[in-house]
């Protein structure tokens, strides 16, 4: 037991950045999903983005690993800085190895358990087989996934259930040693004690990542974020409305949108 | 009120019609099939064993074996692979993983291989016999019978491969690309494994069409039956020694249904294994460490 | 859905761009050989094309290449006879087929049914060829000789390309979505009304589709025909009369043939070709027509 907490609680290696988007503008080819966002996410702290569907709010989190670009046609202006440097400027291959990412629906690729956190580990040139089994082990353990699987490592990671499929999506991103988190949405797809569990887990990771998470759970927001932004829907194209504290923003909330989502009379 | 409305004339006279007519064309088909295989297992039967799977052929094919003809059959279909599939695979990747659809070679692809797939085996025969044996100066061989078959079958190869790249989940890209992991490696890791069904589905099409062909084989690896030495060397297919000994040469009858017979069972193995092969390899892939 | 990752640019890595051009490579080699065939039956063909023009193939009254007279209509209209007799049989057969299996069979005899077909799909054509020769055309020979004929031609072929248009069908009339049927059976129809007035006009295209493919197979094929046509140049006068198809003349003379006469078989394999490639523009068009429906 002693070994689960402590290794739960230890992070090893590179330290949290900060995020800062500057006049973030991204378009497909015939809409603009969002415009002029200028966001601040402090290294270290949870942030939550919320607001209703249809907004920007993915799009956004795609910009930042710069997923986008996978899909063709799509236009992003304005910059973004990671730790301060632009990340157009970085090697991508880095940037999404620095920017790791949590998906709403689980999405292990079809291997075994141990190949799945194995595979990217050796992409990204950590061969050793002691050191590769190390890292396995203790990833698995953060996300409080080894007692369940150690016997069956070998077995495909699709048969796992969808609470334990997220869970293996997060050690394996882990594992990776990322500095910053993106998750959208990652309990809307998983049932209510799955979902529990994920966000306990996303609660742990406070301090040692800069975490980002969509949600549409106001809830959860209001547990588990340091700070909170709120996006919304102007003339079809996403805005940025409010961002602060989690604190501020709820007990306090400046723009009437903001009172009016947060006290469910809108959104 | 409502009264029930009389059934329309039509319809209480097509049904039962319709039936009749579905039930015995269903049984005349059936019949026509029962009537082919029956003959060809009946009269090939007698003629299979060991020695005519293995010795030469003798008077000109009436009686003897087959043996250089397996030989050769089987060299001319590990050439039309050998290229095939790389070449096959490979632009199947490209269209689907590393081309965007609007780009002209995309398109100039597409439409190509909708015309290979519709060109008729014969002509593939007389561009096999024009470049691969007059130009290259290939001769009748092995070689040039292969590369021809290669260039029939490739379109069935890439079609399938792509069908089988489609039918893989975006997400897998999608999180190999947020794990920051390089498309090649997640190409041969996870895309091509998950669509293993499609290539093996490919692959087997491809070689049931290709030993099955005659007539692009008549004028490219010829009809010399002697045991084949070197991949240059002509070669005569199973399909092309069926002809030879049905037109021919009178009495090989046979002889002729005792190779049909083997062709078939043949056609009937290589699907099968290919495509327990194709489910092995899959599982092993998932289960590797 | 694939439309992702096809932009050509996404890392910079090493593999991955030796990965891109190597298989660039690969799709450039797959097309390059359309245009090779393209040219080399234009080149093979272009000395009499030039010397005589391709209109004498229309209009020359007989076909005696080595002595100057090509005319290839006997042959065309032998393509296109056993061709049209063919699919004229197996067209109503292999969509009743596929009516039986989608709505008609018994749950088990179904699929039954649809592996036997596959089989029949599977048959090599040079073993069709050789049955014909072995047990249809005695037969045909009994009612009236040679028995090689137009008649034996058309029976093998339509067997032949029975399967294409029978698998083609079950796969469109599969797709129907089953909101339609459901609805249809809601208003009281009849089993057969709803296959003719919802399932056949909903999979059109896809039965179209299956045809053009099994006409494509049909002029194109050439052993079977081959084997059991009796390969006389002429025009047929009756079903009994032996013809001689396009593609059986290539088989047929290319061992032999020299200079001209060889450059004329690869205007024959041409004007396949051209046929063809008719056939695959009609079946774009009716594709499309049914993506704008």
């Amino acid at each position: 037991m002693t070994l689960i907490s402590s290794s739960s609680t230890q992070k090893s290696g590179v330290a949290p950045a900060a995020l800062h988007t500057e006049k973030l503008t991204m378009q497909y080819a015939r809409k603009v999903a969002f415009r002029d966002v200028t966001l601040s996410v402090p290294a270290g702290q949870i942030t939550a983005l919320i607001g209703p569907s249809g907004c920007g709010k993915t799009s956004f989190l795609n910009c930042l690993n710069r997923l986008t670009e996978l899909t063709p046609n799509t236009q992003t202006t304005g910059t973004v800085l990671l730790d301060g440097q632009n990340i157009q400027a970085m090697e991508l291959i880095q940037l999404r190895r620095r920017v790791g990412m949590l998906f709403q629906k689980p999405n292990p690729f079809p291997l075994s358990i141990y190949r799945n956190l194995e595979f990217p580990l050796q992409e990204h040139g950590i061969g050793q087989r002691d050191r590769v089994a190390q890292i396995i082990e203790i990833n698995l353990r953060r996300v409080g996934l080894w007692e369940e699987v150690k016997d069956r490592l070998k077995s495909p990671a699709l048969a796992l259930s969808g609470g334990q499929q997220q869970r293996l999506c997060l050690a394996r991103t882990l594992a990776l040693n990322p500095e910053v988190l993106l998750m959208d949405e990652p309990c809307s797809a998983l049932d209510p004690i799955s979902s529990e569990v994920v966000e306990a887990l996303i609660d742990r990771l406070r301090g040692d990542y800069t975490v980002l998470v969509v949600t549409h759970n106001l809830a959860q927001a209001r547990r588990i974020a340091d700070r909170v932004a709120l996006f919304w829907m102007e003339d079809t194209v996403g805005k940025l409305i409010e961002s602060g504290s989690g604190q501020e923003l709820f007990e306090s909330p400046q723009h009437p949108l903001t009172q009016a989502y947060i006290s469910g009379k809108r959104g | 009120m409502i009264k029930q409305r009389p059934r329309s004339r039509r319809s209480s006279f097509g049904e039962p019609l319709m039936q009749g007519l579905l039930w015995s064309s269903v049984l005349l088909i059936t019949g026509a099939f029962m009537w082919l295989c029956s003959d060809i297992v009946r009269h090939g039967f007698r003629q299979l064993s060991w020695d005519f799977l293995t010795q030469l052929p003798r008077d000109t094919g009436r009686s003897g074996g087959i043996g250089p003809i397996l030989v050769s059959t089987g060299l001319i279909i590990g050439v039309c692979l050998g290229v095939s599939i790389p070449l096959g695979v490979g632009t199947a990747v490209f269209l689907n993983e590393f081309s965007a659809p609007q780009r002209w070679l995309s398109q100039f692809l597409g439409i190509s291989l909708d015309i290979l797939a519709g060109v008729p085996s014969i002509v593939f025969g007389l561009f096999g016999n024009a470049f691969f044996c007059k130009t290259l100066g290939l001769g009748f061989s092995i070689l040039s019978g292969g590369l021809t078959l290669a260039c029939m079958v490739l379109p069935i190869l890439i079609r399938s491969t792509q069908a089988g790249l489609q039918s893989v989940p975006n997400d897998y890209r999608l999180s190999a690309a947020a794990l920051g992991v390089s498309r090649s490696a997640v190409l041969w890791q996870v895309l091509l494994p998950a669509a293993m069904p499609g290539l093996v589905v490919g692959l087997l099409l491809g070689i049931g069409r290709a030993i099955a062909e005659t007539a692009a084989l008549l004028f490219t690896s010829g009809y010399v039956d002697r045991m084949p030495t070197s991949l240059m060397d002509s070669g005569r297919a199973l399909s092309v020694h069926i002809y030879d000994l049905a037109v021919n040469v009178a009495g090989g009858e046979q002889n002729a249904y005792g190779t049909a017979l083997v062709l078939v069972l043949l056609l009937m193995m290589i699907n099968g294994s290919v495509s327990w092969l194709g489910k092995r390899f899959q599982q092993t892939r998932i289960l590797d460490v | 859905m694939t439309t992702l990752l096809k932009r050509s640019i996404l890392s910079r890595s090493y593999g991955d761009r030796f990965v891109a051009a190597l298989f660039q490579g690969f799709a450039i080699a797959s097309g390059a050989i359309v245009l090779l065939i393209i040219l080399f039956l234009l080149r093979e063909s272009y000395p009499i094309l030039h010397r005589v023009g391709v209109l004498r193939f229309f209009r020359d009254p007989s076909w005696h290449p080595t002595s100057g007279e090509f005319g290839a209509m006997p042959m065309l209209w032998g393509s296109l006879l056993v061709t049209l007799g063919s699919v004229l049989i197996a067209t109503p057969l292999g969509i009743l087929s596929a009516i039986f299996c989608q709505y008609y069979a018994p749950p088990r005899l179904a699929p039954l049914y649809r592996r036997l077909i596959e089989l029949l799909a599977g048959i090599p054509s040079v073993v069709y060829g050789l049955w014909g020769l072995v047990v249809l055309v005695p037969l045909v020979r009994r009612i009236q000789p040679p028995g090689t004929s137009l008649l034996t031609g058309i029976w093998v072929l339509a067997l032949m390309i029975l399967p294409t248009i029978m698998l083609v069908a079950d796969a469109s009339l599969a797709n129907v979505p089953a909101a339609y049927l459901r609805g249809a059976a809601a208003l009281g129809l009849s089993r057969w009304a709803i296959v003719r007035g919802v399932a056949i006009p909903t999979a059109q295209a896809g039965l179209m589709t299956g045809i053009l493919l099994a006409i494509g197979r049909a002029i194109g094929e050439t052993m079977a025909v081959l084997m059991v046509c009796g390969n006389v140049v002429q025009v047929p006068d009756s079903l009994f009369d032996p013809v001689r198809t396009l593609t059986a003349n290539i088989a047929l003379e290319m061992a032999y043939a020299m200079n001209e006469h060889r450059s004329a078989l690869f205007v024959s394999g041409l004007i396949l070709t051209g046929l063809i490639a008719i056939l695959v523009t009609i079946g774009e068009w009716v594709n499309r027509g049914q993506m704008y429906d």
